[in-house]
């Protein structure tokens, strides 16, 4: 078989958010790197996961605006009822994704990364060979980052086909369903549950545990769940699926009580989490240690072989991009010979739901029960004047400070647009705020912010507006 | 009264500046005709400062260390009568210069518990003082076992490119948040954690004392700096056997040596090196590398580097080539202990065509020297160790020396300085060669 034999110093597999930024930061810092995407650049982020959906709800807020405007507004806006054609919505979608992927692409190229096509298979922690179509290129290197990501996690008893599908399929839907049944309500499920909703489609979610967003507490959760009967959202707790309905249009699902029963609908969205991606491409041929399903890492990325490194959804929770991203950022400067850590203070998550939901740093329950004495303290959004002429008065911003030295350990945030106070957030933790330093801060009249400020205040025993 | 001010005086060979070496007066002092008032320095000879007249010193003109033109104030004497200078047209243009010495900065910089500070020139205060105003002294808690140091990103990235580790700097920020300052303050090896145990032999010192590079000591720097700037060295060490140069030496100061004082080995290798340059003259020669000249000479004037208390000096014996060993000998006596006691001459300490170091007794095994510019060789000596030796397939015991020397790889190649090392050593290892031509 005829080969090709090239090297360089860096080989990254996998042109996601993790991948990509650390080829440019190691393009930056001269290291000769080549890059190697089997599908387009980008990765989940991008291509099929936040990006593509934020476009999708801000399509479907749109659309849910108007037909408010179609029935009663208090705001004296009336409209005829609206209408949507699901395709057009899609395709300005996928030019926004098609902007940001070239984006992503020129960028590369300015900082003299070597992007190859291809799927890439690990042949050793040093080699390897890329399907680019003709004859298989071998590359080798003298580091190996590994950035292959995460993907959809498929129950057995309802496997991805037909009209069960993934977040994937859910975010470039042909047509809109009648009725949609997502299995699962997290923040991916219910992001795209909401949606589908706010465009019109009927909404039934089945989640196996006791209640919404599991992963977060009861007080966050709480407007979310009133959010979702205002919008007329069925949800079936402890409720399990048993595979799909006999006719195929729909699911068989076992609820609390042990009752089964046949949930008629016209598609199935299955989120019920993402799977790190470690098949498939020879990872197993390293041996690496492991972390459960995820490669095991350091504190600098690097996994259980010399010069083999791993970041992003691969690796652990949280899957998030921006961990991914400050992880190839710091791979890349270990690399050009810096002394770098991966040591964040806080790595914000946010759920783009309706109300959005913003977690960062510790809640008073992580802090009680890591033994740490805390204040904690809620402004609700009810007394901001700015959510008032935005209609978005349900939620509250939370602020959790050590009560010894006041200084700031967590902030939370559930309402509208708050996904935008994250910066606030976890920039307080990262420089070691204390509630004196945010307090003491004039935020902007009248914004959403004056509430973050609030929020200190009051931990400190002085609201001003409550 | 008026004022009489002394300026630098011209030391000649068109020196522009001289360098402030010591002052022997303080402002307000009372001074008396011919006192010494300040020690200058040219390029190696120290000159004392007389004073002219009776009076009282007013101002000083510069620091020790720093360079004054010829020409320029020297020292400023309030004295009976008229005095040498318009008085208040020279007060009004001198003020500026006058500052550095009485001005005191108004908020002292707080040195958090190091006393050793206080011993810093009052010079390099004014500059400091607007930098930090007075801070609290408190000693900043170090965290508790577990606890994570508290410290803004930009601090953290900083932290890890000096190499230190968070957990042991101590934060002085709000809630013991680590700051820029403390980092800089824990490098400067100000907050290290306390040591475990009361015990005087291990105790942490802080202290620092900062030694100004004035005087003969700057000259060193310049002139090794300059030399190490230039010249690709390279050194070529090579063992000689000097049993039989030994055996004659003791022969020598037995039968003359109190007549005409003992000979070290010193002035046998100088009659080396005389001989082996005339086969080699490429050796004995200085490279003017910006007019890109070598210019051999014929006369061998042989440096010899010498240790005083104030450094490294290199007195001159001119014309070995001329001398036999006792003149050689005497010569190095005398100016060795010129230069110890800084009575060398301009003329003495300067004009040598190649250079010789030696340690004595500390030559160690292998030295590196540094090439005495603008010479292109130097031979450096190394101790003399009695070894046994396989002689003819016997084992006997010999002396043996290490010559380890420098040469300018610009102009002298390899085989040349193994050629002229190869030389010296065959004269002194076979002594009578040195005198029988």
């Amino acid at each position: 078989m005829a080969e090709t034999y090239d090297s360089t110093t860096l080989l990254v597999i996998g042109g996601g958010p993790g991948g990509y930024v650390a080829a440019i930061r190691a393009g930056q810092l001269g290291i000769p790197t080549v890059l190697v995407e089997g599908a387009d650049l980008g990765g989940t982020c991008l291509n099929i996961g936040c990006i593509p959906s934020k476009a999708l709800i801000h399509a479907a807020d749109a659309f849910h605006q108007a037909a408010r405007y179609a029935g009663e507004s208090p705001l004296g806006i009336r409209t005829a009822p609206p209408t949507i054609a699901i395709a057009s919505t899609v395709a300005w979608k996928d030019g926004i994704v098609g902007r940001l992927t070239g984006g992503v692409g020129a960028l590369l190229k300015k900082n003299g990364v070597r992007v190859v096509h291809g799927w890439a298979r690990i042949l050793d922690g040093k080699t390897v060979e890329v399907d680019e179509g003709g004859a298989p290129l071998r590359i080798r290197c003298e580091h190996l980052l590994l950035a292959t990501g995460s993907q959809a996690v498929e129950l057995p008893s309802l496997p991805f086909g037909g009209n069960v599908v993934s977040s994937t399929e859910a975010l470039a839907p042909s047509t809109l369903p009648g009725h949609l049944v997502v299995v699962g309500a997290g923040y991916i499920g219910l992001e795209l549950g909401i949606a589908y909703r706010k465009l019109g489609a009927r909404v039934t979610f089945v989640e196996a545990a006791g209640r919404l967003l599991p992963a977060y507490d009861d007080e966050l959760v709480r407007p979310v769940a009133t959010s979702l009967t205002r919008l007329g959202i069925a949800v079936h707790l402890e409720a399990s699926v048993l595979g799909p309905a006999d006719d195929g249009r729909g699911v068989r699902m076992r609820d609390g009580g042990g009752t089964e029963s046949v949930l008629a609908a016209d598609r199935v969205l299955v989120a019920v989490g993402r799977r790190p991606r470690t098949e498939g491409f020879g990872l197993e041929g390293l041996l690496l240690d492991m972390n459960g399903r995820f490669v095991h890492i350091d504190n600098q990325c690097r996994t259980s072989m010399r010069n083999v490194w791993a970041i992003g959804d691969l690796t652990g929770e949280p899957m998030l991009a921006h961990r991914a991203m400050a992880q190839g950022e710091m791979v890349a400067e270990i690399i050009a010979g810096r002394r770098r850590h991966f040591t964040p203070a806080a790595i914000p998550a946010v759920c783009f739901t309706d109300p959005e939901v913003v977690v960062v740093g510790m809640t008073p329950q992580d802090a009680a029960r890591l033994g740490i004495d805390c204040i904690s303290a809620h402004f609700p959004f009810a007394a901001n004047g700015r959510a008032m002429t935005l209609e978005a008065t349900d939620g509250f911003v939370r602020v959790v400070a050590r009560r010894d030295n006041h200084v700031i350990v967590g902030w939370q945030a559930v309402g509208g647009a708050v996904s935008e106070l994250s910066t606030a957030f976890v920039q307080a933790i990262e420089m070691g705020a204390q509630l004196e330093d945010v307090a003491g801060t004039i935020h902007a009249h009248p914004t959403l912010g004056e509430a973050v400020q609030e929020a200190a205040l009051r931990a400190l025993g002085h609201a001003l507006h409550v | 009264m008026g004022t009489h001010v002394i300026r630098m005086p011209d030391l000649g060979e068109g020196i522009a500046e001289v360098e402030v070496v010591a002052w022997r007066v303080q402002p307000g002092d009372a001074v008396v005709e011919d006192q010494v008032l300040a020690d200058v320095m040219t390029d190696k000879a120290t000159v004392e400062i007389p004073s002219p007249v009776h009076g009282t010193v007013v101002a000083l003109g510069g620091n020790v260390g720093e360079s004054l033109a010829v020409g320029a104030e020297l020292i400023r004497l309030d004295v009976e009568g008229a005095g040498n200078a318009p008085a208040a047209a020279g007060a009004v243009a001198d003020e500026p210069a006058e500052l550095p010495h009485g001005f005191v900065p108004e908020p002292e910089r707080v040195e958090e518990a190091v006393a050793s500070i206080a011993g810093a020139p009052a010079a390099e205060a004014p500059a400091a003082a607007p930098a930090a105003p007075p801070r609290p002294v408190q000693a900043p808690a170090l965290r508790l076992a577990g606890e994570k140091p508290l410290a803004a990103p930009a601090v953290r990235k900083r932290a890890w490119d000096l190499g230190i580790e968070l957990h042991y700097v101590a934060g002085s920020g709000p809630a013991g948040r680590i700051t820029h300052a403390d980092l800089d303050a824990y490098v400067a090896g100000q907050r290290r954690p306390p040591a475990p145990a009361p015990d005087g032999r291990y105790a942490q010192r802080d202290g620092e004392e900062t030694v100004p590079v004035i005087g003969l000591r700057r000259k060193i720097a310049e002139r090794m700096q300059l030399a190490k700037r230039r010249i690709p060295h390279f050194t070529y060490v090579e063992e000689v056997d000097v049993t039989e140069l030994e055996a004659l030496r003791v022969q020598l100061n037995a039968r003359y040596g109190d007549d005409r004082g003992k000979l070290t080995l010193l002035p046998l290798l100088m009659r080396a090196v005389v001989l082996a340059v005339r086969r080699f003259p490429d050796i004995n020669a200085r490279y003017d590398d910006e007019a890109n000249v070598v210019t051999r000479h014929e006369p061998v004037h042989i440096g010899i580097a010498t240790q005083t208390d104030a450094g490294l000096m290199v007195p001159v014996v001119r014309h070995a080539e001329a001398r036999d060993p006792w003149s050689s000998a005497a010569e190095i006596a005398r100016l060795a202990d010129a230069a110890r006691h800084g009575k060398a001459t301009r003329d003495e300490l300067s004009g040598s065509t190649i250079t010789i170091t030696s340690l004595g007794a500390l030559g160690g095994i292998v030295s590196t020297p540094v090439i005495n510019h603008p010479e292109v060789a130097i031979v450096g000596v190394n101790r003399i160790v009695e070894r046994p030796v396989i002689r003819n397939g016997g084992m006997v015991a010999r002396k043996l020396m290490n010559l380890s020397s420098s040469f300018d790889h610009r102009v002298i190649d390899g085989m040349v300085a193994a050629g002229f090392i190869q030389a010296v050593r065959g004269y002194l290892e076979c002594p009578a060669t040195l005198f029988v031509e």
